[in-house]
């Protein structure tokens, strides 16, 4: 850009730090993490290099430093518990979401005027706000999300689209990914209990 | 500082503060870390906006383009994110903890003396000593990049004399809600 050198003082350029891909941490802290395992399968096949200046013989001796060896070992053995111990949230996690349903109901508003509210989309990590866009987008139509009178969040389409968002999440498109469409249920919702409206 | 923070229910507003503000916090980073200018600059262009994203207990974040760049504790100093410090890992003077200080550290311990003057870990040498009240980067023996940001709750040479208790207030470190949030 600037053909005559310029002694303008030009900017420190950033240090590229290498980070897990894993357990996000610059890869020198993998150990601290609680996926070792993972990180080093990861790190194997990324980048063996790396692999190699972080877990050969060498390295493992060198980097224990100033700590005793049996401080070493307590904190191999609290890794891997620390390891185990994440595991089996993360399967608790996924079994709790695996559980957990999507409701899909057809509220009728007045003879002919329905809006379909969707209700239970954040337990499969969905943004609610950006669902409700999508589906306005989809549809043509309004969609906001709104807390219901359970205290819940939900997302609420203008219209009856029960059967269309039933098949958007049948070919997992856009934000609804992600979603097993066996948890998902259609119901209707008659004006007569009443109860609505007020919420 | 971020323990138990999630960014959907601890967040109250995104706003731009006014550009009287913004210059005021410029003037803060410039005179609290050792960075020149130019490359503050670069993080932070004066032509884009920052954003203040407002936080439970009178926490901001400071973001450019949604990545958060600072952090700040009511009026407090602007603590940069560790991410920008891996960066710029000048900005800040440095101490060091022992390899088994490093666990505690990232369970969201403080930092106690003796970990910081045993053999492996690190002060600056009397001439370089530090104040209570600095901005640190907390390194780890045998690692490169820095652990924690944190802020010195005695002088580096008092904490070399009495060598026990807190000697480091943690504000964020490797792993915790705050690292765990890369886009806002
Ligand atoms: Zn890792």
């Amino acid at each position: 850009m600037c053909s005559n050198r310029c002694d303008y003082p030009q900017p420190t350029q950033p240090v590229h730090v290498f980070y897990c891909k894993v357990c996000t941490f610059p890869v020198e802290y993998c150990e601290f993490g609680s996926s070792l395992t993972r990180c080093k399968e990861w790190l194997s096949e990324d980048n063996p290099t790396m692999f190699d200046k972080f877990y050969s013989d060498e390295a493992l001796q060198t980097k224990i430093g100033t700590l005793s060896l049996e401080a070493q070992a307590k904190l191999e053995k609290d890794t891997a518990k620390k390891e185990a111990k994440a595991e089996a949230k993360a399967e608790a996690a996924q079994k709790k979401k695996m559980a957990s349903q999507v409701l899909i109901k057809r509220i009728e508003r007045n003879k002919r005027k329905h809006v379909t509210a969707i209700l239970g989309l954040e337990a499969f990590d969905i943004d609610l706000k950006k669902a409700a866009k999508f589906l306005a987008q989809k549809f043509a139509t309004g969609a906001s999300v709104t807390r219901n009178a359970q205290g819940a969040e939900e997302v609420v389409v203008q219209g009856d689209v029960a059967d269309e968002v039933l098949e958007l999440i049948e070919s997992s498109s856009g934000v609804l990914k992600g979603v097993p469409v066996a948890n998902c249920e259609v119901v209707e919702e008659k004006k007569k209990k009443g109860a609505e409206g007020g919420a | 500082m971020f323990k138990k923070f999630q960014p959907s229910t601890d967040i109250s507003g995104q706003t731009p503060p006014k550009s009287s503000v913004q210059r005021s916090i410029r003037a803060a980073v410039l005179s609290q870390w050792k960075i020149e200018p130019e490359t503050l600059e670069q993080i932070w262009p004066k032509k884009e906006s920052l954003i203040h994203v407002k936080c439970r207990e009178h926490i901001s974040i400071y973001t450019v383009h949604n990545e958060p760049l600072f952090f700040q504790h009511f009026d407090g100093p602007i603590y940069p994110t560790l991410r920008l410090l891996h960066k710029y890992p000048y900005i800040l003077p440095k101490v060091g903890v022992d390899r088994g200080a490093i666990r505690f550290l990232l369970a969201g311990a403080h930092m106690m003396c003796p970990g910081l003057t045993s053999a492996g870990g690190y002060l600056p040498p009397p001439d370089g000593a530090l104040p209570a009240g600095a901005i640190v980067a907390v390194h780890a023996e045998g690692k490169e990049h820095a652990v924690a940001i944190g802020v010195t709750k005695l002088g580096t040479e008092e904490m070399k004399k009495v060598n026990k208790g807190v000697g480091i207030e943690i504000a964020t470190h490797l792993g915790d809600d705050l690292w765990a949030v890369q886009t806002l």
